[in-house]
Order: C-alpha cells, then sequence, then structure tokens
C-alpha cells in the first residue's frame, strides 16, 4: 500500500513524509487530480492559513477528485487544516467553501486564552477510536492552531480543551481528520500514524 | 487536562556547530548539533530551536544543512533563525524543515518583514525573538545579538510584534542570559500580560526551581535554555519530573 500525499505547498509535508517513511511506509507527494482519484491511501497535511489550502485545491483542480476517492472509500486522514476543510467552511475565511464532507463551521478558539494553541495538550476520548488504539489515554500531542471544528459535530472521537472544547480527532466511516500535528508527536504521534496505516492498508 | 508547560533547548550555532559563550560573547565549542538534537528528541524535549548566532551570507549554506540534518533526527517541532532578514530567507528555513522561523533584528528594522512571514506561513510558524535589556523603570529592545539598543520599550514592541502577525514571543533577558542567576520573571510577566500569544522565557536558566518560578511567577508558556542541557548538568527527563511534583503540568515522557 502506498500513502498518497496532496502536496498543495504546505511547509509540514516533508515531515509528514519522514514520520510515515520511519514507519517503512511507502509514500508519494502529488498534486496531480488523476493521482487522487486512483490512490490507495490519502493523507492531506496542512499549516498556515484555511484560505491556501482551499485555493490551492480549486486552482489545482483537486477538490473533485479529493471528494470522489472519498466517497469511493479511500481511507483519508487530515491533519490540522486537513481536518478543518472537511468541514463546510471556516471563521478564518468565512466566503471559501470547504469540502463539506462533515457538518458544521470551523470558529475560531476564544480569545480568552492564549492563541495560537501552541504546544502538547491532552485528549479526552468521547468513543472507541482505532486511531488511538494502544495509545495511553493521557499522552500528549502537539497542537499549533487558532481556528477549530467544534466538538458538536457527530463525528468527534476525542475532544481536547482550549479557553472552549474543540474536535481533536473525528472519524467517519473512511475519513479521519486530526487537529493536532501526529508527525510532531513523539511516540504518540508515531503510534497514531501507524494506526492509520493499518486502517488503511 | 490542560496546555503543557513546554521545556525547549537551544542550540546556539555557528551555522555548523554548537557554540556556547555568556553574554552573547566569548564563544567556545559545545559538540554537534544533529547528536544534541537527537538526545533532546528521546530525552522529551518539548521543541527545539537551532539559532544561526554568526548568520554571515556565506555561511548560509552551511546552517540550511545543518538545519535539514536536525529536522531528520526530530520528531517534535523545530524552530529555526538567526539573519533571517527577507521572506525569501524564512522560506529557505523552512524547506529545510523548520516548523517555525525566528527573527529579530531585521523584524525590529522592517516589522513588515513579520507579516510577510505570517501571511505566507502562519503565524503559528512566525516567532518574534526579543533580546531585552532593563534600562531605569523599563526594558530597552536590543538588537545585534544583544550589543546595541533599538531605543525601544520591549512591551511595546512584543504588541506590536504580534499585531504584525508573530505567533509567539522568545523573550530573552540580555541581564541575565548566560549568567546561570534564573529567569527574568519580573520581565516575563510583564510581557505575557502584554500579549495575547505565548512567550517563551530564556536567559539565566540553572537550576530546577528557575523553571517553577517562571512557569508559576513568570507565566511563561515555554522555558529556554541552552549550556545546562548540553552539558549534561541537567537531564531534561529530570526536570520535568521534579516541575511534575511542584505541580507544574508538564509533558512527561513515556
Amino acid at each position: 500500500m502506498k500513502v498518497t500525499i496532496i502536496d498543495y505547498g504546505a511547509g509540514n509535508v516533508p515531515s509528514v513524509e519522514r514520520a510515515l517513511h520511519r514507519l517503512g511506509a511507502v509514500t508519494q507527494r502529488t498534486n496531480s487530480p488523476d493521482e487522487i482519484v486512483n490512490a490507495e491511501a490519502l493523507l492531506l497535511p496542512g499549516v498556515g492559513h484555511y484560505a491556501a489550502l482551499v485555493r490551492a485545491l480549486d486552482e489545482q483542480y483537486m477538490r473533485e477528485p479529493l471528494i470522489a476517492a472519498i466517497h469511493g472509500g479511500v481511507p483519508f486522514l487530515g491533519i490540522c487544516l486537513g481536518l478543518q476543510v472537511l468541514f463546510e467552511s471556516s471563521a478564518e475565511s468565512p466566503q471559501l467553501r470547504g469540502l463539506s464532507l462533515l457538518p458544521g463551521k470551523v470558529c475560531a478558539l476564544p480569545s480568552t486564552v492564549k492563541l495560537p494553541h501552541m504546544g502538547w495538550n491532552q485528549l479526552l476520548a468521547n468513543r472507541e477510536s482505532p486511531l488511538l488504539a494502544g495509545i495511553p489515554s493521557n499522552a500528549y500531542f502537539y497542537f499549533a492552531h487558532s481556528f477549530a471544528a467544534p466538538e458538536s459535530n457527530g463525528t468527534t472521537t476525542a475532544t481536547c480543551f482550549h479557553g472552549a472544547p474543540f474536535a481533536a480527532i473525528v472519524e467517519n466511516h473512511n475519513i479521519y481528520g486530526v487537529q493536532f500535528h501526529p508527525e510532531k508527536s513523539g511516540d504518540s504521534g508515531a503510534r497514531l500514524l501507524q494506526n492509520f496505516l493499518r486502517i488503511a492498508a | 487536562m490542560s496546555l503543557a508547560h513546554r521545556i525547549i533547548p537551544c542550540l546556539d550555532t555557528d551555522g555548523a556547530r554548537v557554540v556556547k559563550g555568556v553574554n552573547f560573547v566569548g564563544l567556545r565549542d559545545a559538540g554537534d548539533p544533529v547528536a544534541l538534537a537527537s538526545r533532546y528528541n528521546k530525552e522529551g524535549a518539548d521543541e527545539l530551536v537551532v539559532l544561526d548566532i554568526a548568520a554571515s551570507r556565506d555561511r548560509r549554506p552551511t546552517f540550511l544543512e545543518t538545519i535539514r540534518r536536525v529536522a531528520a533526527e526530530l520528531s517534535i517541532p523545530l524552530t529555526a533563525g538567526g539573519g533571517i532578514r527577507t521572506l525569501e530567507d524564512g522560506r529557505a528555513v523552512v524547506r529545510a524543515g523548520a516548523d517555525k522561523v525566528t527573527v529579530n533584528t531585521a523584524a525590529v528594522e522592517r516589522p513588515k518583514l513579520i507579516s510577510e512571514l505570517s501571511r505566507e506561513f502562519g503565524a503559528q510558524a512566525v516567532v518574534l525573538a526579543i533580546d531585552a535589556k532593563r534600562s531605569g523603570g523599563h526594558w530597552d529592545v536590543m538588537v545585534r545579538g544583544g550589543r546595541e539598543s533599538a531605543n525601544r520599550d520591549a512591551i511595546e514592541w512584543a504588541k506590536s510584534g504580534v499585531a504584525f502577525g508573530a505567533g509567539e514571543i522568545l523573550l530573552t533577558s540580555v541581564d541575565r542570559d548566560g549568567t546561570q542567576a534564573g529567569f527574568d520573571t519580573e520581565l516575563t510577566a510583564a510581557i505575557s500580560k502584554a500579549v495575547s500569544v505565548p512567550v517563551i522565557a530564556s536567559g539565566g536558566a540553572k537550576l530546577p526551581e528557575h523553571f517553577v518560578q517562571i512557569f508559576k511567577e513568570g507565566d511563561a508558556d515555554a522555558a529556554l535554555a541552552a549550556s545546562i542541557f548540553h552539558d549534561g548538568a541537567q537531564p531534561i527527563r529530570t526536570l520535568k519530573e521534579f516541575l511534575a511534583a511542584k505541580s507544574v503540568e508538564v509533558r512527561l515522557p513515556c
């Protein structure tokens, strides 16, 4: 099995690749609509601005093939912005459309706490999640974001709290999304990526 | 369940080797950045910072190669900087594998540099490094490796830097740097209170108590140190266990 990493120009593609290679995975980077449609497993990393990701998906004609592949059952993992874009829209760029594969809108975290939410935080599992299999319940993951999906979207399997609760992990059939960066989250992150590889195999 | 306080080792390099000095002067060799990075990654460091303190143009390719080799060792975030003057400089360190870019002197001279980097990489990737030195009743911003005063108030500059798009402040007390007399809690608390973004305290760390103090009284979100980690005087795991015992929330490695 090969993991197709959607490379829209975000900075964290090499570190995601490195993390997957350490686990023995075979990866390819792509921005080709054909390669997305034919992928065995898809991974969408993302850092930076929501608008940059959405515009890249549209300008490089990746939106339709991505939705088609996911509807066709291809295992998908979205990281950070890659989780946020699964929803209908984001308050970071309200005029742009997300992929609308999950219901709800991404909102800003409350300004009562320091933003970005930057650093290592713990999760509260809402229900059993194959992504968290074998990971201690008190494990920390690395976050770096100011916007987040509401926990009440119906697909949240783990919640995190920073000023307010938000979706840390979402899962719906073959769709997986994590708000944190598993590629930067030490051993717990590596284990989570390994779980995704196992699910996708 | 809340955000853990971060412990961040810092590798000050001349581009290729880790160097060590007191009050920004009198440098000596302190080891191989790749070996140190690998050790800190295993010992439970929460992030790593790599700085090119020489920051000369002709040694830039060497520093970028150091970033690449260090990034390959890490499964934690990497911040890199030193001599970042343009958006293109920032792109080069991000492409080499840094998750965040730190800017200092060039941002004081041209604050739009912060906005340019923030627009391209997101605020979470832009760390404004401020070297502050007490001057009468306030703190002065120092530039060029802490040697020259920029004649700006550190608190005002921190606020302004955040408005330009910085997502984090790396605050070094020039008075404390290299002295091992403890972090400047007063300075850190003042900056932390003034800005909405996380603050990394730096300069003066030696004892585990210094870290307790900077988190509890200095309101720091993270604490950075260099030599006490490099020479093995303060293992990161022991430090974190000490902090946990003092009820400071930290991420204890498994």
